[in-house]
């Protein structure tokens, strides 16, 4: 029994338990709220560390054997993925203390940050498609709640869409689930390994791994089933939608890299080219609706889209070079998408708008806040030696051994149109000289701002920076985690023993 | 060395304190990084004599293949003294041209973090490290040319010359991968040895063209030139950097660099010699249009930049001697102009040639030292300069091929450009003093230390020819070249073609200057220069992009959600459904079923309650049909003897039943608002994606389970789990942590409700 493997499970549930008993005074909840991320953040990086040094960590709930019970499972890239939920939980708890309402706080926020927590690292842990279906289950609740927690209206129409979108992709992932058990007889990863392969009509097994695809692919955002995201993410509050970026789409990009690893890789040649389709067609029309857009979270929101379309690039190429892109892509755009958000919060709270032609002015008043700004959007946008510039050399070295030429035109134009995006932030926010029909408005709202506020929201940002540095600057660790988790992913079989032992 | 290319980042991040700290002293205290640097890279000569190459190595990523590892040759040193040597008298000039300026703090920052970056660039012997340090003088040059960032013109002129060099800079990443994957190394060292797979790789064409991609788009050839000259709207320490030593001579760089690997082909002669020599003769003929002294100059440098590809594409061992040397005078003479030009702004308060005159009384010092840049500028002798025109004119004649359009193009160039650097030498200076925007008078001495040791430089190095051939640039064109060359320069040749064609072009520049005015009005009348230009290309790619982008959303992003519902389920109809008919065709995967009379009953029912229920025109009717089709889920399971969930479906669907009924007594009337047509397509949509579901459910039936886990469960559920019933121990003692999972979310669902209901902004507000 490995109880690391639980552990970030575990804490969110209980913190987010022991926030609903405290739910009348919100100073506990605000303490909770930092104490049981970070918790969760030293259970991850441990589970991390010991599934680095000593392989898969399994760990059987009620001690029910696998295949029978559900089993806990971190692999690298679980481990991987739970570090940087926890990150960025973390980050968000602190950013919540200076800019989440007295009222949204008094109406389960923090609980509510906790559970999505915990539904994501179930997500990202268990090693059992229905239990799978479970976690995504919890926090698509928790999302939705978080998402109309203020009540405006447009959180109301965005929270509309992206509920009946994503209950679209459950109930797919049920049926599929459901036919899976039904051709398998199996619900646990591990087993369906073997059972799938030993299905005669391989052809279902494909139709069976399209459904998967779908129900996923509305999870992360992919084209043409993305439009819950741009729908919704600009309407909650800034730390929320920042935590929504940096992990919601990545749980659905976690179970394709799972179950298109570990799973269906019987038939690549036709499920990964259909893929790769998929994550060309993602970053362009991603890259193009962020073009189109004037404001800051809906520029941010579209350019998730569109990078969501590498990770699937990665894990479409499917050679071992391309998925250790795939996961060093995951890492490095968690960290910067949540940071932009951030910053972005920072740009209202000082300028009272998102509106990019409302606002202007911040590189001349706070040099430091353009610098902050600076290394996410140019990482996002691919310049090195930041982190995003890694994530995509990978993948376009890896492409380019492919020969794969299409793909990679797409990914380095979507590159130069990122940065454009990018820039299109810099010179209205940073660059321009703030409007005179706005500059009373942000003379209030930079005016209002307390210090302590402030210094509460460039912690986790100045944090989330020095992160993306180090994964660029200091990338070589990085390519070494990112490459071992690869390498389980190449070899299912490691995955079947450590769950299945040597009974197989 | 390591040290020595990064220290320029290390200051970049203390130079705004540093600047704060010392006030007016910033300037020359701050320049004695790059002046140590100079001397740092002085002391490298002699371990590069005779074209050596030394090869340090730093790892950094090496599970990536990149690493920094940087080559010190000749072509490498000559190119580091440049940046730091011109660097060091542009950061004391900044102090001066920039006295007081607010932005004096951050404006060090950026130009060392940009020095940094060039240095890496021509330092870097792993190629992808090379692209870190390119991609880095992009950003820190747009940050620089956006200094003035409230204007609106200089955010767009930053922004057009990142975009260009930007998606230059993506093809040449492309590029470079696959040149590594053709030499199979990242290390320049070992790439340029293996110039004969390069050269025979199945690929290298369009390996090349990505590379010139970059290259060209950098070093601003035709047709992405204009960039540069809009370049302009940065400060001018910033321009007269860029254009001598910097940023536009990082293509150049890499042409020259990669010339032993890539050059000597067909596609590099004509690609490499044609652009080349277009984009000399654009620039000169731009330049004599300008009455601006800095576009003037901006022009003159894209000429230079024609020639010196042009020459590279040449690859003869006389165009790669002729290169070199006019790399180097072009620096020299380029920087110092530059900072004469600056002075003249500086001080005068125009920029324009025609409201200048006279100011030879006023700015002595100014004047003697434009003469001599100038002249280097023209190629007269004794400068430097004109050594290098010379070389250049022996290359063009004797080149391979193309040798007629480039000697052409060459004297045509020249004779503008000796008109160029009359107009600007004697212009300003002579004739009347003009009435200026501020009073002239001689520009500090932060301000002309730089042009007057440039252009004695010029001077000493035209008249002592060995001095710069013994101390770079031998090496320097051994590393170009492959292998060393022996070649002295000197002024005087005896009487030549070179010197009868440089001949013309002077008397035939001195024509032109003399008539310039007639010249100007000539060029006032061909306007389709600025509609037809390369610019408006570019101006339309970004309109059609934004066009696009907008097109795009408006379709796909439209804000309805029916619009999302049907592309999400064709799509899952498209893929799954596709997939199946492409796998089994026409066969029917799924064998007979035996169906009871009973079940047949209620899937009837089921049926019927699906298709009455989307007819129904109230919602209360449609409420209670919904009801009638779980009321028959249900009686299936009693069918299949589960009591137990039979009793809680039925359970579930009172409720709902009763729960909706309470929450449509409180809605508005109901509104069909759907046309026919819509619905139809509705109806369609439904049909196909639950006919897919159908017929899935229905081929996975037929799928044989060899042992399915509920065997299992079955023989544990009484002994292991204590419980009689197998349904209750899977819930809570199997797959407990599913069950915990679904509590939770009911608590959830929970909070939301309560939240959705208390807390309402628009209330609040009211």
């Amino acid at each position: 029994m490995n109880p690391d493997v639980a552990l970030p499970v575990l804490i969110p549930f209980i913190a987010g338990a022991l926030s609903l008993v405290f739910y009348r005074s919100l100073s506990v909840q605000r303490w909770i709220g930092i104490l049981g991320t970070g918790a969760l953040l030293v259970a991850s990086i441990y589970l991390l560390y010991m599934t680095y040094t000593q392989g898969i960590r399994v760990m059987a709930m009620g001690e029910w054997a696998a295949p029978f019970g559900i089993v806990l499972v971190a692999d690298l890239l679980g481990a991987i993925m739970t570090v940087l939920a926890a990150i960025l939980g973390f980050a968000v708890a602190v950013y919540s203390l200076a800019t989440i309402s007295r009222d949204n706080i008094a109406y389960g926020h923090f609980p509510l940050i906790h559970l999505l927590l915990a539904g994501v690292c179930g997500a990202f842990l268990t090693g059992d498609i229905f239990n799978l279906y479970v976690w995504v289950e919890v926090l698509l609740v928790s999302s939705f709640a978080l998402l109309i927690l203020g009540g405006e209206r447009a959180q109301m129409e965005g929270a509309i869409k992206y509920v009946t979108l994503n209950l679209l992709s459950s109930i797919l992932l049920l049926v599929a689930v459901g036919l899976t058990y039904g051709m398998t007889g199996t619900l646990n990863m591990a087993d369906l390994v073997g059972k799938l392969a030993a299905v005669e009509n391989q052809g279902l097994v494909t139709v069976i791994a399209m459904l998967f695809l779908v129900s996923f692919g509305i999870k992360s955002a992919a084209f043409p089933l993305f439009f819950w995201l741009p729908a919704s993410y600009h309407t909650p509050p800034v730390a929320v939608s920042a935590l929504f970026a940096g992990l919601l789409t990545k749980v659905g990009v976690y179970a394709l890299f799972r179950f298109f690893t570990l799973l269906f890789d019987h038939d690549v040649g036709y499920t990964h080219e259909i893929l790769l389709w998929m994550a060309g067609f993602t970053m362009i029309t991603g890259v193009l609706g962020a073009a189109a857009q004037y404001e800051i979270r809906r520029i941010l929101s579209f350019h998730i889209v569109s990078q969501i379309g590498y990770m699937i690039m990665g894990l479409a190429l499917f050679t071992p070079l391309a998925l250790i892109g795939g996961v060093f892509y995951i890492m490095h755009h968690i960290i910067v998408k949540a940071n932009l958000f951030l910053v972005g919060g920072v740009v209202y709270f000082l300028r009272g708008s998102y509106d990019l032609k409302q606002i202007g002015g911040l590189w001349r008043e706070k040099p430091w806040l353009g610098l902050l700004f600076l290394v996410p959007a140019l990482s996002l946008a691919g310049v090195p030696p930041l982190s995003g510039f890694f994530g995509k050399f990978i993948i376009i070295r890896a492409g380019i051994e492919q020969q794969s030429w299409g793909i990679v035109a797409v990914a380095l134009v979507v590159g130069l149109l990122t940065l454009y995006s990018m820039i299109k932030i810099w010179a209205e926010a940073f660059w321009k000289a703030q409007p005179e029909a706005h500059a009373e408005r942000a003379a209030q709202f930079t005016a209002a701002l307390p210090t302590r506020s402030l210094v509460l929201m460039l912690m986790p940002i100045s944090a989330l920076a020095l992160l993306t540095l180090f994964i660029g600057i200091g990338a070589q660790p990085v390519y070494e985690l990112a490459s071992a988790a690869a390498e389980q992913m190449q070899n299912p079989q490691i995955y079947v023993q450590a769950v299945l032992g040597d009974s197989q | 060395m390591l040290l020595a290319v990064l220290s320029g980042f290390i200051l970049a991040a203390c130079a705004p304190w540093l600047t704060r700290l010392l006030g007016d002293r910033a300037g020359w205290v701050l320049a004695l990084l790059p002046a140590a640097l100079f001397v740092y890279f002085l002391s490298w000569i002699p371990l590069t004599a005779g074209g050596a190459a030394e090869v340090v190595h730093y790892s950094w990523i090496p599970g990536l293949d990149i690493n920094l590892s940087f080559l010190v040759d000749g072509l490498s040193l000559l190119f580091a003294l440049l940046i730091s040597g011109i660097g060091t008298f542009i950061i004391i000039y900044s102090g001066g041209y920039l006295h007081g300026h607010e932005y004096l703090p951050r404006f060090y920052g950026i130009m060392f973090a940009f020095m940094a970056a060039m240095l890496g660039v021509v330092l870097s012997n792993n190629i992808i490290s090379l692209f870190v340090f390119w991609e880095l003088t992009s950003i820190t040059s747009y940050l620089l040319i956006g200094f003035n960032h409230e204007d609106k013109q200089a955010r767009w002129c930053a922004l057009q010359g990142l975009f260009v060099t930007v998606a230059g800079g993506l093809a040449l990443l492309a590029g470079l991968i696959m040149l590594a994957g053709a030499g199979g190394s990242f290390e320049l060292s070992e790439l340029l040895n293996s110039g004969d797979v390069l050269r025979d790789y199945p690929l290298y064409t369009g390996m090349l063209i990505l590379i010139l991609f970059g290259t060209f788009t950098k070093s601003a050839q035709v047709p992405f030139h204009f960039w540069l000259p809009n370049a302009m709207a940065a400060p001018t320490p910033v321009s007269a950097y860029l254009h001598s030593a910097t940023m536009v001579k990082a293509g150049i760089y890499l042409m020259a660099r990669l010339n032993p690997g890539l050059g000597g082909t067909d596609q590099w002669l004509y690609t490499l010699g044609l652009f080349g020599a277009v984009t000399m003769f654009t620039g000169s003929f731009m330049a004599l249009r300008s009455t601006d002294v800095k576009a003037m100059l901006a022009y003159s440098t894209i000429m230079a930049l024609g020639t010196l590809t042009m020459l590279i594409g040449i690859g003869t061992e006389a165009a790669i001697i002729a290169a070199l040397a006019f790399l180097l005078a072009h620096a020299l003479y380029k920087a110092a102009l530059f900072m004469l030009a600056g002075g003249l702004d500086h001080e005068t308060g125009t920029k324009n040639i025609l409201n200048m005159g006279g100011l030879r009384r006023l700015m002595p010092v100014s004047f003697i030292t434009a003469c001599v840049a100038a002249l280097s500028l023209a190629g007269l002798p004794p400068l430097f300069g004109f050594i290098a025109k010379e070389l250049m004119f022996e290359a063009t004649l004797h080149a391979p091929a193309i040798a007629t359009v480039t000697t052409v193009l060459a004297v045509i160039s020249a004779i503008m450009i000796m008109a160029v650097a009359a107009l600007f030498a004697l212009r300003p200076y002579t004739g009347k003093l003009k009435e200026t925007p501020k009073q002239p008078h001689e520009a500090p001495p932060s301000m002309l230390a730089g042009p007057v040791v440039l252009a004695a430089l010029s001077l000493v190095f035209g008249v002592a020819g060995f001095l710069p051939v013994q101390g770079i640039l031998h090496s320097a064109v051994a590393a170009v070249h492959g292998s060393p060359l022996e070649f002295k320069l000197y002024l005087w040749h005896g009487v030549n073609t070179p010197l009868l064609l440089s001949l013309l072009a002077v008397v035939t520049g001195l024509l032109v200057f003399a008539g310039w005015d007639r010249v100007l009005a000539v060029y006032r009348r061909l306007t389709f220069i600025d509609r037809f230009g390369p610019e408006r290309g570019y101006e339309r790619v970004m309109a059609a992009l934004v066009w696009v982008a907008e097109w795009q959303t408006r379709v796909l992003q439209n804000g309805y959600m029916r619009n999302y519902l049907i592309t999400i389920l064709l799509t899952a109809v498209a893929l799954a459904g596709g997939t199946f008919f492409i796998y089994t065709g026409n066969t029917v995967p799924f064998g007979t079923v035996d169906i009871t009379f009973y079940e047949a009953v209620i899937a009837a029912l089921i049926i019927a309650g699906a298709i009455v229920v989307s007819l129904m025109q109230s919602r209360l009717g449609a409420v209670a049909t919904v009801g009638m089709v779980g009321f028959g889920v249900a009686l299936i399971y009693v069918l299949f003897s589960a009591p137990d969930l039979a009793i809680t479906q039925i359970m579930v669907e009172t409720l709902t039943v009763i729960l909706l009924v309470l929450v449509l007594y409180r809605l508005p009337r109901f509104l069909n608002l759907s046309s026919t047509a819509a619905r139809i397509r509705d109806a369609l949509v439904a049909l196909l994606f639950g006919g897919m579901m159908t017929v899935l459910i229905l081929a996975v039936l037929d799928v044989e389970v060899v042992a399915p886990i509920s065997d299992q469960l079955v023989a544990w559920s009484y002994d292991e789990g204590h419980g009689r019933n197998i349904v209750n121990v899977i819930l809570v003692d199997f797959r407990a942590l599913d069950t915990l999972g679904e509590i939770f979310v009911v608590g959830l669902a929970a909070i939301g409700v309560y939240a959705m209901i208390r807390l309402r902004a628009e209330d609040k507000r009211s």
